[in-house]
């Protein structure tokens, strides 16, 4: 049995991912902001066979509690050996050109507050030698490009903190796995016009759980992003200049 | 704090036959206070779930997608009874309940159906004749009324609310939460025994003989003619004692693309059916587990676009026991001579009709079939939609697609009953399909 923590709990990837621990009787620590959501989701996850499922209600751009909730989901599970930070926002882009303030509210939520938890769960898991942090970065981090640049550098952000945080904890015997969705459709992404790049979260759930099983470095969801995102690194900057996407 | 929007852009929808097609907002919400807010902000709207009803049934321009309030609430091992939100998916409750030794009291033939779906369809199975309807075994529902008021209903509070709800369509509000007391089960698997019956007269004989059956139900040969009209192969089947519990539910194979739908025409579904007689054997039994006993078809996701882009229409009636037999020999002999009928024919014996306003089963025989959409569908629909009602059938509307609204009210006479339900709890105009308006239903 695993006893996980997931941050940003209720948001639709991370729900899929705890509905298969539950299935395979894990104990889950959720945190989330939605008071209701959490209580629907707790009692929903010890239904489909978790051990355990507790929840902490917290906005996660409050970095003083981080602390307070690390303790709290160590108390309730008696320790914690593995961790899914999901929880995000995804910025409207153009308002934040417009808003310094709003700009910096989105690298705030996407960048920094992760930056805050995974800083304090590198340290505890570093002090037991042993653990797996995962953390749902974005193939928009990969390159930074005008239609969600505010998003895609947050998220760069924290692919390259969690590059090296996987190379600082790897003598820890501490696994840093860093996971890039392409277009999944959820309620997040609700708005867009979906076509054949687009995933659902009970596709991309399976392929999270199993990199977290497997300690993977990185794992592109679903992997033709790998594809995709290598061969827009690659497009030369006079080229990808005069690209609108 | 409320969660974020939830509203897609305008999209195209249809039920699971591709016809008719709509162009509609959809409406997600993530919790059950958000199907409140939203129903608040919009003035007429249709819940909907998986989207496997067959035709216009929950079409609407705006639809309430009930799809991420899919939440366990409860279940209880030692009793059975369960308590989740609309939409939960059959086929969610069995990975968790067969397990501990529990199945559906009534499954339809996919279990991609919500809990909603399938209490607002009233969806019957292969143990009608001896379990009735899903919603004779709904203990109790949640029910958002169109005056945002929620309310809980059952066979003994708000009888009247719950009468009309089971079957209603999604008419009288949207159903948010419902307590199911599921059957015990000692295996996985299912007992099978198939019986070839050369003609109807003796596929429905076998449904008398085997009355005490559990399951029960024909593959008929719409195509076969004269001496064979109504060849069947009569599938009966018993929950095993052995076998163990465990489930293996496997993902689908998917359709990926609309097929040509010259691929099945007359002749290739005249083959299916030649092969589909020659291979059953007869007074066979065999153990098979539950997954494709109930749900052949779900191994096959979007098995629908077989159909091409065109669609097609499931059309499902039901006859009075009484002349039932002589009277489906004449609608099939009307479907035959037609050659548009389909491979995917299902015979069935109904037990008695429940307390349902809008509930399809009588007592009788239903059959099933598909119709590829083309021009001359709907007019052979029309005639075969009066020639039921003359017999004393009807329709079932979860897969109605073209039924004109005077052969509707004259075949559910308790319609006037459930519009004065609807109208007693706010549902009038708050709560709208295509369907309901085709049907003439306020």
């Amino acid at each position: 049995m695993r006893k996980i923590l997931i941050l940003g709990a209720t948001s639709a990837i991370a729900e899929h991912c705890a509905r298969i621990w539950a299935a395979r009787g894990d104990a889950l620590y959720l945190v989330a902001r939605n008071e209701e959501r959490l209580k629907t989701m707790t009692a929903d996850l010890i239904v489909r066979g978790a051990e355990q499922a507790h929840s902490f209600c917290v906005d996660l751009n409050d970095m003083q509690k981080h602390v307070a909730l690390l303790d709290a989901a160590e108390t309730a599970m008696g320790g914690i050996d593995t961790v899914l930070i999901a929880h995000g926002t995804l910025s409207n882009q153009k308002a934040c050109e417009q808003n310094v303030e709003q700009t910096l509210a989105e690298i705030n939520t996407n960048a920094l507050s992760v930056i805050s938890l995974l800083t304090h769960i590198a340290n505890r898991f570093e002090a037991k030698q042993s653990g797996t942090i995962a953390v749902i970065s974005s193939v928009a981090g990969d390159r930074g490009r005008a239609s969600n640049y505010v998003y895609g550098s947050a998220k760069a952000m924290v692919t390259a903190f969690t590059s090296g945080l996987r190379q600082r904890l790897h003598k820890s015997n501490v696994a840093v796995v860093t996971i890039k969705p392409g277009f999944v459709d959820t309620p997040m992404t609700a708005s867009f016009k979906k076509g054949l790049l687009w995933a659902k979260p009970d596709h991309v759930a399976p392929k999270i759980v199993q990199a977290i099983d497997k300690r993977k470095y990185e794992v592109y969801v679903p992997t033709f992003w790998w594809v995709v995102m290598a061969a827009i690194r690659l497009l030369p900057v006079r080229v990808f200049l005069k690209l609108t996407f | 704090m409320t969660a974020a929007p939830q509203t897609t852009a305008t999209t195209t929808i249809s039920g699971w036959g591709g016809y008719p097609t709509q162009e509609a907002q959809v409406i997600i919400p993530r919790s059950l206070s958000g199907c409140k807010t939203e129903l608040e902000r919009h003035s007429s709207l249709i819940a909907r779930g998986m989207g496997r009803s067959y035709g216009d049934s929950a079409n609407a321009a705006t639809v309430l997608q009930t799809t991420c309030c899919d939440h366990f609430i409860a279940f209880d091992d030692k009793t059975g009874l369960l308590t989740a939100e609309a939409g939960v998916t059959l086929r969610d409750i069995l990975k968790i309940t067969v397990k501990h030794g529990w199945f559906l009291p009534v499954t339809p033939g996919t279990s991609y159906v919500t809990v909603g779906g399938a209490i607002a369809s009233d969806v019957h199975g292969k143990n009608h004749h001896v379990a009735g309807t899903f919603g004779q075994h709904v203990v109790s529902l949640t029910l958002l009324l169109g005056t945002g008021e929620i309310v809980t209903a059952s066979p003994t509070h708000l009888q009247d609310l719950f009468h009309a709800t089971c079957g209603g369509m999604g008419l009288t509000g949207v159903i948010l939460v419902a307590t199911i007391q599921l059957i015990p089960v000692k295996s996985a698997q299912i007992t099978q025994k198939t019986i070839k019956a050369a003609s109807l007269e003796e596929a429905c004989e076998a449904f008398e003989v085997y009355s005490a059956s559990t399951y029960s139900v024909a593959w008929i040969d719409c195509l076969a003619t004269g001496k064979r009209l109504g060849r069947s192969v009569v599938m009966l089947g018993e929950h095993s004692d052995s076998g163990g519990l465990n489930l293996t539910v496997k993902d689908p194979v998917t359709v990926p693309i609309h097929t040509p739908a010259a691929l099945l025409n007359s002749m290739t579904m005249r083959a299916f059916n030649i092969a589909y007689w020659a291979k059953a054997a007869h007074d066979k039994t065999q153990t098979v587990p539950l997954q494709p006993y109930f749900y052949p078809l779900d191994a096959l996701g979007g098995w629908n676009k077989l159909y091409g882009k065109a669609g097609f229409v499931q059309y499902q009636f039901v006859l009075p026991k009484a002349d039932g037999v002589s009277n489906m020999r004449t609608i099939l002999t009307q479907i035959a001579e037609s050659g548009a009928g389909s491979f995917l024919a299902v015979l069935k014996q109904f037990g008695p009709a429940n307390k349902n306003l809008l509930s399809f089963p009588i007592e009788g025989y239903t059959l099933a079939l598909d119709f590829k959409m083309s021009s001359s569908v709907v007019a052979l629909l029309h005639r075969l939609d009066d020639m039921v009602a003359g017999m004393g059938g009807r329709v079932y509307l979860t897969k109605d697609a073209v039924m004109k609204e005077l052969t509707f009210k004259a075949t559910y006479p308790e319609w006037q009953e459930f519009e004065a339900v609807r109208h007693k709890y706010g549902a009038l105009g708050k709560f709208a399909s295509a369907q309901s308006k085709r049907l003439g239903l306020a």
